[in-house]
């Protein structure tokens, strides 16, 4: 009896490795796995909870190990040109029971190697049928675990209403993929999507959780619905729209949808196809870093889209952030005196973050603020030296272009994006 | 003006003392040390710090009127680091909010105020990191086991957070480098020493792990390695946010 047991401990840890291989293999390209936003308590002396973002481990290209991120099946219907799970890639499939991915979750949380769940999918059969799968995994680690800790699952784009409802009832945050920022793009490498059916799930889950937000008020006990809300994710650099599209298109989403969070992945060649970029193409890393510095311009520094990007400047600058090329086309606005300006001017000076620039109007009350006190505050002196003015006689008297600015912080900077590629054209 | 060294046991109630000292003697420039009282030192200009628990109370209640509860609460908690020189930053920072007319947990242009929001940060980054870096391994009674290392004395922050998380189950971490430790029973948390002194305890250890340990440390390794995108390689970065000393006992990393 007790051979029989071991040997089938045996047997499923073997078959269990496989799968988790093949099936978090599949699923690392999703780039998103921010575990925050939710305020999911510990209710009943149960197991976990989702109150802050924790990244328990860090990958060797550096990205955040949050979540236990895996496709429930690589199985697919369909055939998009960008995807690993496509119908005709050859790979290895697999597809996990519901209980595994149950038990997995929870024995890695227990060791608190996660903060969670992120199930995703391929298309089996249809889209309700693997969007019900996916919300059973959720219902069960809710209701028979007590299980609080997070779960993001991916919403199968044309599943039902009623599947999109339960879903929100368990998980902490939902989301489509658009994949392409625009639906050209989307057309041309997903022919069997089409951005309909992926708006339209958008659309019930911001109505269900603007519904569900207003009874909260009312109700304490009403049940929580996607506390986390809902985020999306864009492929960039697979097909041909520039930044300007880019942007414009998540601060449509930002807005109409309320998104949390638009996530931009550079493009990862895995696949030869004749309208993919080739095999040996680089990721577009330094690209997708200068999206998201974008993307917080817009959500926390007050930027509106248009003033990043738009037709007379269609692409980021790569060589500076989005914050000094607004600065540098914008020389009229500066220089901005610290001791005076109000916080959302101060916010737009390159070289203040958002902590050093709540820490300089707090301070400022206290007395005059120099160069000294800022630096200590954690400014950015090599770039702010430029666009302000404080409580000193020593400050920039030159009477600067943009171009020279940029070619002097250029010079004195070591930016970790232009050593970074270095270091990687060193190593072929 | 003559320099006066105060020498205290370093405990948080022991800070307290020395600053009533400092008033009741109308003491100027000072030195303060946490350490042994040698009686070898007889210097005029050194005092010993009583650690007396009304004197401390009475700093502590004029202390709450001068800054905020979270300001106390940083306080504290930049203390309880036990970084070591930085014991005169914290003297200095609450003397000035002493000598201040208004509340100077904001005035982020003197040096001792920066210098305890600077620890109070490096504190947190530790505290925070040994929230993401605990790997909790299961014992044959069920109890999830975990050794940690880190740089400042974080342990007892971490209670509220491990505690609220991992309710349904006995859980604990302990520091070897300061031999004490965490204990949840599933209803409190206690501070235990651990007594490893004999070899045979620690293998002990070692062979307590249930049967399903070892299967899912195996399952995590495989799956850090499987969500590695070995064409976006970045060790740097990857050692940024990972440094190699907590290597040792990160399951992934062993
Ligand atoms: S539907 Fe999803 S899993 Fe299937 S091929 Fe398209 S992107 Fe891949």
């Amino acid at each position: 009896m007790l051979i029989i047991l071991v040997f089938l401990i045996g047997m499923n840890e073997e078959r269990i490795t496989e799968k988790l291989n093949i099936l978090a293999d599949a699923a690392k390209y999703d780039v998103s796995c921010a575990s925050s936003g939710s305020k999911r308590k510990n209710e009943n002396k149960g197991l976990g909870n989702a109150s802050n973002g924790i990244c328990h481990s860090y990958t060797e290209d550096g990205r955040c190990v949050s979540l236990l991120k895996i496709l429930l099946t690589n199985h697919c219907i369909f055939d998009c040109a960008y995807c690993v799970s496509r119908k005709n890639n050859d790979i290895k499939r697999a597809a996990f029971t519901v209980q595994e991915v149950v038990d997995l979750t929870i024995n890695f949380y227990r060791r608190n190697y996660i903060e969670g769940l992120f199930l995703s999918s391929g298309i089996f059969k249809d889209a309700d049928y693997t969007m019900e799968r996916l919300v059973r995994v959720a219902k069960k680690l809710r209701t028979e675990h007590n299980f609080n800790g997070y779960i993001h699952l991916k919403s199968i784009p044309g599943a039902s209403d009623e599947l999109m409802n339960e879903a929100g009832l368990y998980a902490d945050r939902l989301s489509v993929n658009l994949e392409m920022p625009t639906e050209a793009g989307l057309k041309l490498l997903a022919p069997d999507k089409n951005q309909q059916d992926m708006i339209k799930p958008m659309g019930y889950l911001k109505n269900a959780i603007i519904k569900h937000t207003e009874e909260k008020k009312l109700f304490k006990k009403a049940p929580l619905f996607a506390p986390a809300g809902q985020s999306t994710q864009m492929i960039i650099g697979a097909t041909p729209e520039n930044d300007s599209e880019v942007l414009h298109s998540a601060n449509y989403f930002y807005k109409n949808f309320k998104l949390k969070r638009v996530y931009y992945s550079g493009y990862v060649p895995v696949l030869a196809d004749s309208r993919l970029p080739a095999l040996n193409t680089a990721v577009p890393m330094v690209r997708e870093n200068r999206l998201y510095q974008a993307d917080w311009l817009m959500r926390f520094y007050g930027f509106k889209v248009n003033e990043i990007v738009n037709t007379a400047q269609p692409h980021l600058d790569l060589d500076i952030d989005p914050k000094l090329g607004w600065a540098i086309r914008n020389m009229q606005a500066f220089p901005v005196d610290v001791n005076k300006a109000d916080l959302q001017m101060i916010l737009r000076v390159p070289g203040i973050g958002l902590l050093s620039a709540q820490k300089i109007v707090s301070a400022r009350r206290f007395g005059k603020l120099n160069w000294d006190h800022m630096k200590k505050m954690g400014v950015s002196l090599n770039r702010a030296k430029y666009f302000v003015t404080c409580n000193s006689n020593e400050f920039e008297r030159r009477d600067l272009t943009g171009s020279n600015i940029k070619q002097f912080i250029l010079a004195t900077s070591q930016s970790k994006y232009l050593k970074n590629t270095q270091t990687q054209l060193n190593l072929f | 003006m003559a320099t006066t060294t105060l020498i205290y046991d370093g405990t948080f109630e022991g800070l307290l003392s020395a600053v009533f000292e400092v008033y009741t003697h109308r003491l100027q420039t000072v030195n303060l040390h946490a350490g042994e009282w040698l009686t070898s030192a007889l210097f005029e200009d050194v005092i010993k710090v009583v650690t007396d628990e009304t004197r401390a109370a009475r700093v502590l209640k004029g202390l709450k009127e001068r800054v905020s509860h979270i300001g106390v609460q940083r306080l504290y908690a930049a203390h309880l680091a036990g970084m070591v020189g930085e014991d005169l930053n914290l003297l200095g920072y609450i003397r000035y909010a002493f000598d201040s007319p208004m509340n100077i947990e904001e005035d982020y242009g003197n040096r001792y105020v920066v210098r305890v929001s600077e620890l109070v940060r490096m504190v947190r980054r530790e505290k925070h990191r040994m929230e993401a870096f605990v790997r909790f391994q299961q014992l044959t009674d069920g109890t999830f086991y975990a050794a940690i290392e880190p740089d400042f004395n974080v342990l007892p922050l971490l209670i509220r957070h491990f505690k609220s998380r991992y309710a349904d189950q006995k859980w604990i971490i302990y520091d070897i480098k300061r031999k004490y430790g965490l204990f949840y029973d599933l209803h409190d948390v206690q501070f235990i020493n651990l007594d490893f002194s004999d070899d045979n305890k620690a293998a002990n250890v070692m062979a307590s792990f249930s049967e399903e340990e070892g299967i899912y440390q195996q399952l995590w390794k495989n799956y850090f390695n499987s969500v590695n995108i070995a064409s976006r390689k970045n060790t740097k970065l990857h050692v940024r946010h990972m440094p190699k000393r907590y290597w040792k006992h990160l399951t992934e990393k062993i």
